[in-house]
This record gives C-alpha cells, structure tokens and sequence, in this order.
C-alpha cells in the first residue's frame, strides 16, 4: 500500500452564500504527480489554498504527510512547511529582490549552509530551472513573464520539497519553454520522488506530466483516474474538453 | 580543571543534540575517506539532504582537500536531494582543475547517479569580478551621475506640471468632458473625510494659542483682552491654512500616491493609454479640481474650530465672554485677516495634488520604488507649503496687506 501524502474528506467551502465546494473527497500518493481540471470558477486554486492551508474550509478534513495541519503547533506545522513547496499563479516573487536572492530566501531561512554553498545552491536551481544564470542578478520586474515562471519554479525547488503544488505553471508560456517545464516536472519527480499537484488548463502538460487527473465538477471531485480513462468518460464538460480540436491532438 | 571538563563537553553534546532535534535530524548523515586498491573513495551514508549537510559542509570539503578522492560510494546512502548531490560533486572536483571531472561512482542507489548528473551539467556562474576599492574618480562619477539626475528630474517634473495644468485648463474650458464621478468621490474620500481630523487639530492649536498668548499678555502688558486678537489673527492669517495644508499633505499625499503607484505598478496606466484615455486627464485632473474645491473649504472650517478653541479657553480661563470675543473679532481683526490665509489654499491644493500624481506615476515595477515614491510624496509636499507658506507672508508684507 502506498502512502498518501494528502488526504481531503468531505471539505466543504463557502465564500458568503456561494458554496464551492461541498463534500469533496480527495487524495494524493506519493510519488505520482496528479493534474487537477475543471471549469473556470469551480475552485481548483481554492482547493490548493486549502490544502496548503492559506484558506480555513467550513467543514471536512484535510491530511497533509497524515497531520491535520490546524491541529498542529506552530512548531510542528513549519516542520511540515518545510516539506512542501507552492509555485503561485503569477509567480509571486519578491519583488525588490534579484531572482537569486529569492531563491536565497527559503535556503537562508531554513538551513545553515555556509554562504558561499547557498550561493552555489541557488545558481543550481536557477539553472534547474532553465534561466540563465546572467536572469540572475535581475530583478523579476525586468524578466519577461516566461522568465519570471521559470525564477518561480527556481524558488519553489529551493528546499528540495517532497510535494510541490504547481498553479498554471504553463500558463502564458511559449510551447518549447512549457515542453521544458514539463520535462522538468517529469524529471523531478522521477529523480526526488516529488509529489506533484498540478493545477492546468495545459492538455499538453497533462499528457506529458500526469499520472492521474481529477476532473472538478459540480462541487467536487467527479472522476479521478489516467488521462486515457478520463478521456472516455461520458459527460459533456469532459467531451468538450477532450474532444475540442486542442483536445483530440493530444488524446489521438 | 579536570572536573568542569566532562561537564562542558556534556553540555556540549547536549547542545548539539538539541540543535539537531531542532533542525528535525533523526538519521546522521555522515562520511568516510577510505582506500580501495590504491585510489581514495569518499564513503557517504545516512541522509544527505538540504535540511541534513550543513553541519558536513566545512569537514567533508576540508579533508577531502588534504587527501582527494575521485570516486564515491553511495550504497550506505538514504535520502538524497541536489543539495547533497551538489555538495559531494562540490567535493570530488575541488582539486581537479576542470568542474566536469569524471569521477566514479560505486554501490547502488536509485537516483544519485542521475542527481550528480544534474549537478555537473549545470551552468557555472561566470567569475565575478574582484571587488575594486573605490577612488576618486568614482566620487565625481557620482557626484556627476547625480547632478545630471538632478537637473532631468527637474524639468520633467516642471514638464509634468505644465501637462497637468494644460489639461486641466483644457477641461475647465469644456466642463462636459471632466469626469465629475471620480471628482465628486475625491471630494469626499479626500476632502469629507479628513474634515473632522483638520477641526479637531486646529481647535487644539487654537486652545495653545490662548493659553500662551494669555500668560506672554499678563506677563507683560498686564491685558489679556488682546488675546482675542491673537488668536484672531492667527488663526485666519496662518495656521488654518498652513494646518489644513500639512494634515492634506500627510493624508492625501500619501494616499493619491499609493492609489496611483499601484495602478502604475499593475499596468494599469498602461491600459488607460492603450485605450485612449489619458492618465493624465483621468487621473490627475479630478484630483486636482477635486483639491482645489476642498481645500478652501477645509481651511475654513479649521479657522472657525481654532478661533472655537480660542473662545473656549478665553472664556474658561481669561474670564473674556464669548460675546465680547465674537464683537472683538468682528471690530477689530480685519476681514482681510481672512482672504489673506484663504487665498492660499487653492495653492496649495495645488501642490498636494500634483506632487502625489507625479510621484504616482513615477512608481516603477518594484515594491520599494512605491515606498519611495510615497515617502517623498509626502515629505515634498510638506517642505513645499512651508516654503510656499513663507514666500506668501513676505509677499503680502511687502504689498502692506
């Protein structure tokens, strides 16, 4: 049996009246990289607030390493902090900061490497990534938005995390950079046993990264399973996604 | 002696166990230099991850350079990531003159061998250049880098306000095209809003007034009955405007400039161009006519709360009842008194509202350029009005006003 890693049960979510959310079940294992789908507006950012725990839900539970993450003390939740790692939509870097210096920041932060290592450390993230290292000493506002994904990327890797939650990470990319990222992913979670939760409207990056999609829908999670099952489910949100002309070329 | 020292090196060891706990270390990672038929092998075991190699860092890199290895053993190895891979690669290519140097790699582990790949494929930061000592040459760079600033930031700043007041000109003259929504919101958000805290401010300058006006009149003159006129003229001439001037430079310096930085800062200046709309007529005129209105309202209401002040403490204190101070004022402070502080509120309306825009706009990418931006709004803006303030007085001495 292997271990999951995340563990949702029957989360409810609620902004005012608007319930997005309600009895929703879902789970992650370790070492599989799982791609979440759904319409625009049907809480898939929302969810990985939840489970990284930026975002409280009205009601159900949420797993995370088998630890109830507002169970925990400050203490034992930055332990498990640590563990993880979110790329946000629109990068959120630190903006009067170098890209290196991001990178630095969690690195700084969470070991006593000697400076000169950390340095080294970052660069080989930096370049993990697929910047250039001259994109180094750049601020993010003088990157170009592809560049700044990939500086995003760059951070996330800093701690080498066990999990790392991805939002869009293709999203606004030219189609060799985000063939890159997918490579990427694909690598990592080859080599460090990374668990991926991948939030995408890319069927490009779902075929090419995925070991399972869940398809959002009507508050909850409505199918999990390999792109090739979910691609012949009969339901008509499911249809026209796959079957659009984007679609098919990636399912044929 | 010989008693404290088990003592400290327990306590040491302690600290060190502590420190571990602390950095979540169950499995020491550690490593062996071992010699296999004639060639050194770095032996490495445990976990060798980013959280686990920071107390191994200075050892592995310091014996490995006394006697270097050229292949590891990597069977004993558990958890491994790029930061262990890096720091090993770091290790069995210090004495090698080349970073790419072939090294062997023993025993079985999923992943190392692909992780050390990684590492030795990785672009290598060019060498940064020495660190030169500064010399005099580069002071008169600096000081020419920052008076050739100083001069383009002067006449684009003087151009900025020339543009804003064309427009604004412009729009008077077609009062149809002037966007009264956002004029009117300004009005209340910038003008309203900052009417209790102007009243209550120079009610209190008005009431200090009084009081050191009453004791310097007692003291030397022995009639405290001219305080009404002290208050008086003060109040009107001076600081219900300059009050009203400094509180607006605080409050809505910083807030047009914040509001405007930020729209700048998420491209949303750009938009309204690519759109057709012009910043400046969208953004800065409302606010200038907006201030421009509010102002002289605001110094009014400031001068009536601190002459309040005034009659509050003349009649508690200085036995003066508030009819005789109202026909005092009315007889013997001039009216003049009042337009003369009264006509310079639209000036400095004026400042407040086109310092904040220009600084606004001069917000960059980065969130420390709206922190700049913000603080100098608001430092500019109160240095200006002081000046501004004291040019006026001399002016109307001169005109014997």
């Amino acid at each position: 049996m292997s271990e999951t890693i995340v563990e949702v049960r029957g989360l409810k979510t609620q902004f005012g009246n608007h319930v997005v959310h309600e009895n929703l079940d879902f789970n992650l294992i370790k070492g599989e990289t799982v791609g979440v789908i759904g319409p625009s507006g049907c809480g898939k950012s929302v969810l990985l607030s939840e489970i990284v725990g930026l975002l409280t839900p009205a009601k159900g539970k949420i797993k995370v390493f088998g630890e109830t993450l507002s169970e925990l003390s400050s203490g034992e939740r930055q332990a498990i902090e640590r563990r993880w790692s979110v790329m946000f939509q629109d990068g959120a870097l630190f903006s009067n900061l170098t890209v290196r210096e991001n990178v630095l920041v969690p690195l700084k932060e969470h070991t006593n490497l000697s400076a000169g290592f950390m340095h080294e450390l970052a660069d080989l993230k930096i370049s993990l990534a697929g910047l250039p290292l001259s994109a180094a000493d750049k601020r993010p506002s003088e990157l170009s938005g592809g560049m700044r994904k990939r500086a995003a990327m760059a951070r996330s890797l800093a701690l080498d995390p066990e999990l790392l939650f991805l939002d869009e990470p293709t999203a606004g990319l030219d189609p060799i950079t985000a063939g890159r990222f997918d490579a990427l992913v694909r690598d990592l979670s080859r080599l460090l046993g990374l668990t991926v939760f991948l939030v995408t409207h890319d069927l490009d990056t779902l075929k090419a990264t995925c070991d399972r999609i869940a398809v959002l829908g009507d508050k909850r999670v409505k199918y999990i399973g390999p792109l090739e099952e979910i691609a012949r489910i009969d339901d008509p949100w499911i249809e026209e996604y796959f079957g659009g002309p984007r679609g098919r070329s990636v399912v044929d | 002696m010989k008693l404290i020292h088990p003592l400290v090196c327990s306590v040491c060891f302690r600290y060190r166990l502590f420190l571990e706990t602390l950095a979540g270390v169950q499995d020491l990672s550690a490593f062996s230099l071992e010699n296999r038929d004639g060639e050194t092998v770095l032996c490495i075991e445990g976990d060798w991850t980013v959280a686990t190699i920071a107390p191994l860092e200075r050892d592995l890199l310091r014996s490995v350079a006394r006697q270097s290895a050229n292949s590891v053993d990597v069977s004993a190895l558990q958890a491994f990531d790029t930061a262990g891979a890096l720091l090993v690669h770091k290790a069995l290519t210090t004495t090698s003159e080349t970073d790419a140097a072939p090294y062997g790699i023993q025993g079985e582990h999923a992943g190392a061998e692909a992780l050390l790949e990684i590492v030795a494929r990785r672009e290598l930061s060019p060498e940064t250049q020495p660190h030169r000592p500064k010399n005099f040459i580069d002071v008169l760079a600096r000081i020419g880098e920052g008076a050739v600033e100083f001069c383009s930031e002067t006449i684009e700043t003087l151009s900025f306000i020339g543009e804003a007041l064309l427009t604004t000109l412009k729009l008077v003259v077609q009062p149809h095209k002037i966007r009264w929504t956002s004029v009117v919101a300004i009005m209340e958000e910038a003008g309203l809003e900052a009417l209790p805290i102007v009243s209550f401010l120079s009610f209190f300058v008005g009431m200090v007034i009084a009081f050191i006006g009453a004791t310097m009149l007692q003291q030397t003159l022995g009639a405290t009955v001219f305080t009404v006129e002290l208050v008086g003229w003060a109040m009107m001439r001076e600081f219900g405007v300059v009050l009203t001037g400094i509180l607006l430079a605080g409050r809505t310096n910083s807030s047009f400039t914040a509001q405007i930085g930020s729209m700048k800062m998420r491209q949303e200046v750009d938009a309204m161009q690519t759109l057709g709309i012009d910043p400046i007529e969208a953004l800065v005129t409302p606010r200038i006519l907006a201030m421009m209105v509010m102002t002289p309202l605001l110094t009014f209401a400031a001068t009536l709360s601190g002459m309040l002040g005034g009659l509050m403490i003349s009649w508690v204190a200085l036995d003066i009842s508030p009819i005789l101070f109202i026909t005092r004022i009315q007889d013997i402070v001039v009216i003049q008194n009042f337009w003369v502080g009264l006509s310079k509120a639209p000036i400095f309306a004026m400042i407040v509202a086109l310092i904040a825009c220009r600084q606004g706009l001069q917000v960059r990418g980065d969130v420390q350029s709206l922190g700049r931006a913000t603080t100098a709004s608001v430092v500019h803006a109160i240095f200006l009005i002081i000046v501004a303030d004291a040019l006026f007085a001399m002016m109307y001495m001169e005109l014997g006003i």
